[in-house]
């Protein structure tokens, strides 16, 4: 099976993303003014779920476990600069879905624009970005993936070109992104400066040991005589990585972008970029703090960045944020885009619910993880129903939104299914994830981590449910008419709501996984 | 397996109501749920026969019946299963549960008159749920059953309501889920806090009958607190005063069958899961608790029907004289003693009857003279004599006489709660405190009978008003007959409560 492969055929999900993302490339330079919705999007369909086929087979295949526990091995390519373990497949499939879901939604949304082309190639290409930085093992490739994932991003936020909002949005999410790409870079050179490594494992070799470390031939070693790792050097390149993160993932202080970027993106690249973009960002989180700074030589050390205490400081601000400002707005796709920045406030518990020495990392990360998946359906299902009534020109605010579940009750039912489930009711996997994610902060006593869970739970119903209400119990507004029931953008929503729904009975395989990807770090 | 089809049948049924046209949504949805309602009398039958000795589902599980387990997720160090399995307790409210469905959705023919396959669709969901919160021996299935009722429930009264029905819905949706949450938090802190390795309820009430050593918080004991939380957020759903308010915007808001399903079941829900979580897995801190909780109950006796009394709408009248009878169920409940608890288990039952059967009946006048309002009207005898002779036979019921299911519970509760050695020297002081509350249903229901149903026969309308449709009367006089046949052999109820009930109080399993 993959072990008869060379080990660069471990990146096959990424490269299935790249390569499709070239054919569309070619196909516009064939034909520049191609508006064939069905040709463009049925490639990009194609590509991102080979590029979903080849993860679930590897996840399932055993790659990324070692050979002695049954599994195929671990690809490693390029010096360890890359590793597609467990975690990187799981991350994959997540990508690959959300890119799917979103793309097939595209041929009815774009389908009436030009560059269509362009549009399929920058999504794929930060896809690809994103399965890259799944499997980046080092903070040089992390940072490369992370700007193929942010460029196109930039590009599709200000798509709608003749759209003030649009484009206002993208250069908000350019200037915001740059800044913050350039405080992360800043990180990585002072980690770099104090380590003498930029590889996950090296860099926590160093903080291990106390010693700077120099790569020799693909291994991690010290030098006779080199010098001892600067901790305060390393703590203020913690900060800055930090700061980047946060920005990828709209954690609160960086959330300002948030809002706006998916309020002006079309709705196809705001579910894309509150889904998989974020989820890109929680693996590189994930990583770097979970594998490159361990807990339990920088808090022993003494000296250095507590790094878990931070986080729980930027979960809690950010899923009071998030939720408070979601409660307070007028416009549906703005309250998505703010409760959006409340799940980055809950998935954070991921990093939050750590003890000082590092207890409870495998359940609170596989937690978070566990949470990342059903979002990126529920999630981008959300966004797309939002797709789906920009393609019908209803309004924006709630009240656009009156009886709308007498014209699409299809729709409207998946609609009600996904923010039910984003609420935390049993109807959808968002029910277990959060109690998984419950059950992580009690598991180490975090107990401001759980009211704030708690609280925010019972916050969020109410604003949900106001979609609800508008789509089910007011009456209809005006005359409205809907003419077409676009099939790409209903197989997408429809087809997210099945998997939202059916993640109830099979959540269990998605902790299970998850557990093992995070034990095997 | 009864149970899986039972779910299996309403939720499947459910989307096939959903997907049928209006006209036949109805019909259907009667035929497809008289499934579950006659499945449910088989079973019963089957468990009074066969099953008669089994124990508490809690506390001896190997003697459930109907018991079904399949391993399900393993969460967070933690199993969880479909584990599902009746005992006295929850075959009596099983049953209730799927025979109370049918007559709604029969009784909802003539009121709903729009969108009506959503309409059946959501009451078959909402059985589905309902069956499932008093079969599932699993925690987690459990909540999920829990809160599944919340959906339904928040469509039927949103939708379908009365004029402040987007208020009404919303409030109950935000008002029982924050109290799940709260609920589930106390339960949680215990659960952490014991070595358990499966979320099934007799593991957990194995696990905290026998927890020793809980952290104290602030001097109060991790159990205390625990079940504290528990109880508000149970109280919640029950209601007990003061966290009642949502109740009656819901009652009076929701259709009739709605207000039925609520009043006859939910209601029940709070009841059943007080003496599954509080009274079975923290019985030492019940009974520690025991004074302050039944006087909680007789407030909320004295209190409901106080304010039933000085209520002109029948609806709202109904409505807050179940906050006065469930208050009888908390003081049966901390009583501790065989008929006590038992008591309070039957009057779950004979209530979900009762006060289906008086909401029923006020719906079809309702129907006919498009008020309920008591000083609107006035000698409807003359015109719907059968509705009116039900009506007056329920109300009867519900002041408690002799040979109607309500007496039996009522009295057993007294009889039990007078020498609980739970309350000491409180007991014949609070029990009988709680026995003035049944002068005070007589009162409002016999002024609201002798005002709207007798006398000269007065309306100010243009509807004709004559008697009621067959099927309007039929679901109510197949209610009357239940509340008549327990009421004459309690028995049929009362020795399989007792055999679950026991163990609980210590007398023998």
């Amino acid at each position: 099976m993959v072990h008869q492969l060379p080990s660069w055929a471990g990146l096959a999900p990424a490269l299935a993303l790249a390569a499709t993302a070239l054919v569309l490339l070619l196909v516009d330079s064939v034909d520049p003014d191609t508006t064939n919705t069905s040709l463009l999007g049925g490639v990009s369909v194609v590509g991102s779920l080979a590029s979903l086929a080849f993860a679930v087979w590897f996840i399932f295949g055993g790659t990324g476990i070692p050979t002695s526990e049954g599994g195929v091995g671990t690809p490693v390519l390029f010096n360890g600069q890359l590793v597609v373990d467990q975690m990187a497949l799981f991350f994959m499939i997540i990508v690959a879905s959300v890119t799917a879901l979103v793309t097939l939604a595209s041929t009815d949304y774009v389908e009436n624009h030009a560059y269509q082309a362009e549009f399929y190639a920058l999504v794929l290409l930060a896809a690809t970005g994103m399965s890259v930085l799944s499997a980046a093992n080092s903070l040089a490739t992390a940072f490369v993936a992370l700007e193929l994932v942010s460029l196109p991003s930039y590009a599709l936020v200000a798509f709608l070109k003749k759209n003030r909002g649009s484009v206002e949005a993208g250069l908000k999410y350019f200037l915001i992104g740059a800044v913050s790409s350039a405080v992360f870079a800043y990180g990585i050179s002072l980690v770099y400066a104090a380590t003498g490594v930029l590889r996950f494992d090296g860099v926590a070799t160093a903080i291990e040991s106390g010693t700077v470390q120099t790569v020799v031939d693909g291994t991690v070693q010290a030098q006779a005589g080199s010098p001892a790792v600067p901790m305060s050097v390393l703590g203020v390149g913690i900060m800055m990585v930090i700061g980047g993160v946060a920005f990828k993932i709209a954690a609160v202080p960086f959330q300002f972008w948030a809002p706006e970027a998916y309020e002006g993106a079309p709705a196809p690249i705001s579910a894309f970029l509150s889904s998989a973009s974020k989820a890109a960002g929680f693996v590189l989180a994930f990583r770097t703090f979970a594998v490159a700074f361990p807990i339990e030589s920088l808090v022993s050390s003494g000296e250095a960045l507590n790094w878990f205490v931070v986080f729980q400081v930027l979960a809690i601000a950010t899923m009071f944020v998030g939720n408070f400002a979601a409660a307070t707005q007028e416009k549906v796709k703005r309250m998505m885009a703010y409760s959006s920045v409340g799940h980055a406030g809950y998935i954070l518990i991921g990093l939050a619910a750590l003890s000082a020495t590092g207890d409870g990392m495998a359940l609170s990360m596989s937690a978070g993880m566990a949470h990342l998946l059903v979002y990126g359906f529920m999630n981008t299902g959300a966004f797309l129903f939002i797709a789906l009534a920009e393609y019908w020109g209803v309004g924006r605010r709630f009240e656009d939104y009156n009886g709308l579940g007498r014209q699409a009750p299809l729709a409207c039912a998946a609609m009600t299914v996904f923010l039910f489930s984003l609420a935390g009711l049993p109807i959808g996997g968002g029910f277990f994830s959060k109690f998984y994610l419950f059950s992580a902060t009690l598991d180490v006593g975090a107990w401001s981590l759980a009211a704030a869970l708690v609280i925010n739970s019972a916050l969020s119903l109410f604003y949900y449910s106001r979609v609800v209400k508008a789509m089910w119990i007011e009456e209809p507004t005006g005359d409205r008419s809907i003419e077409s029931y676009p099939t790409g953008l209903y197989t997408a929503i429809v087809s997210a709501a099945v998997v939202t729904v059916l993640l109830i009975p099979g959540f269990d395989y998605v902790s299970s996984l998850a557990f093992r990807a995070v034990e095997l770090l | 397996m009864w149970v899986a089809a039972l779910l299996a049948v309403t939720l499947l049924g459910s989307a096939a109501v959903m997907l049928s046209p209006d006209r036949y949504a109805g019909k259907l949805a009667a035929a497809i749920s008289a499934v579950p309602a006659l499945a449910s009398v088989y079973m019963y039958y089957v468990f009074l026969t066969q099953n008669g000795g089994a124990g508490n589902a809690l506390l001896s599980p190997g003697e459930v019946a109907f018991g079904q387990q399949i391993p399900w997720i393993d969460l967070a160090g933690y199993q969880i299963s479909y584990y599902v399995g009746l005992d006295g307790v929850s075959m009596p409210l099983l049953a209730l549960t799927t025979i109370l469905t049918t007559l709604a959705i029969v009784s909802a023919w003539t009121p709903i008159d729009e969108r009506q396959s959503q309409f059946y669709g959501l009451m078959l969901f909402m059985e589905t749920s309902l069956v499932g919160v008093f079969a599932a021996l699993d925690f987690f299935l459990w909540f999920v059953f829990w809160e599944g009722v919340l959906i339904p429930m928040y469509f039927l009264i949103g939708v379908w309501g009365g004029p402040r029905r987007k208020y009404a819905a919303i409030k109950f949706f935000i008002y029982t889920n924050v109290a799940s949450l709260i609920m589930f938090a106390g339960l949680f802190a215990l659960v952490f806090n014991t070595d358990l390795t499966s979320l099934a309820l007799p593991a957990m009430a194995e696990a905290f009958r026998n927890a020793s050593g809980l952290p104290t918080i602030a001097g109060f004991s991790l159990a205390t607190i625990s079940f504290v939380l528990m109880f508000f957020g149970f109280a919640v759903k029950v209601p007990v005063f003061p966290l009642h308010t949502w109740l009656p915007d819901a009652h009076v808001e929701a259709p009739t069958p709605v207000s039925v399903m609520l009043a006859g079941v939910l209601l029940k829900m709070g009841t059943y899961a007080l003496l599954r979580f509080n009274f079975t897995m923290l019985a030492e801190t019940a009974q520690a608790l025991a004074i302050p909780l039944a006087i909680v109950g007789v407030v909320s006796v004295i209190y409901g029907a106080m304010l039933a009394l000085a209520q002109r709408d029948l609806k709202r009248i109904v409505a807050y004289s179940s906050i006065s009878s469930m208050g009888y169920v908390i003081l049966g409940l901390v009583a501790f003693t065989p008929h006590g608890m038992g008591g309070a288990t039957f009057q779950m039952v004979a209530h979900g009857l009762i006060s289906g059967l008086m909401f029923m009946t006020v719906g079809v006048i309702y129907n006919t003279t498009h008020t309920r309002m008591v000083g609107d009207m006035s000698g409807l005898a003359d015109r719907m004599p059968w509705t009116v002779g039900i009506f007056v036979a329920a109300a009867f019921g519900y002041m408690g006489l002799p040979l109607m299911a309500g007496f039996a519970g009522e009295f057993l509760i007294f009889q039990g709660a007078f020498d609980a050695a739970t309350l000491g020297s409180a007991a014949p002081v609070l029990t009988s405190a709680a026995m003035f509350g049944i002068v005070v249903v007589a009162g409002y229901l016999l002024w609201a009978m002798q005002r709207t149903l007798f006398g000269g026969f007065s309306l100010e309308t243009d509807y004709e008003v004559g008697p009621a449709a067959f099927h309007d009367v039929a679901p109510l006089a197949v209610l009357l007959l239940l509340v008549i046949v327990l009421g004459v052999a309690p028995d049929l109820s009362y020795d399989m409560i007792q055999h679950a009930i026991t163990p609980l109080t210590g007398g023998g399993a």
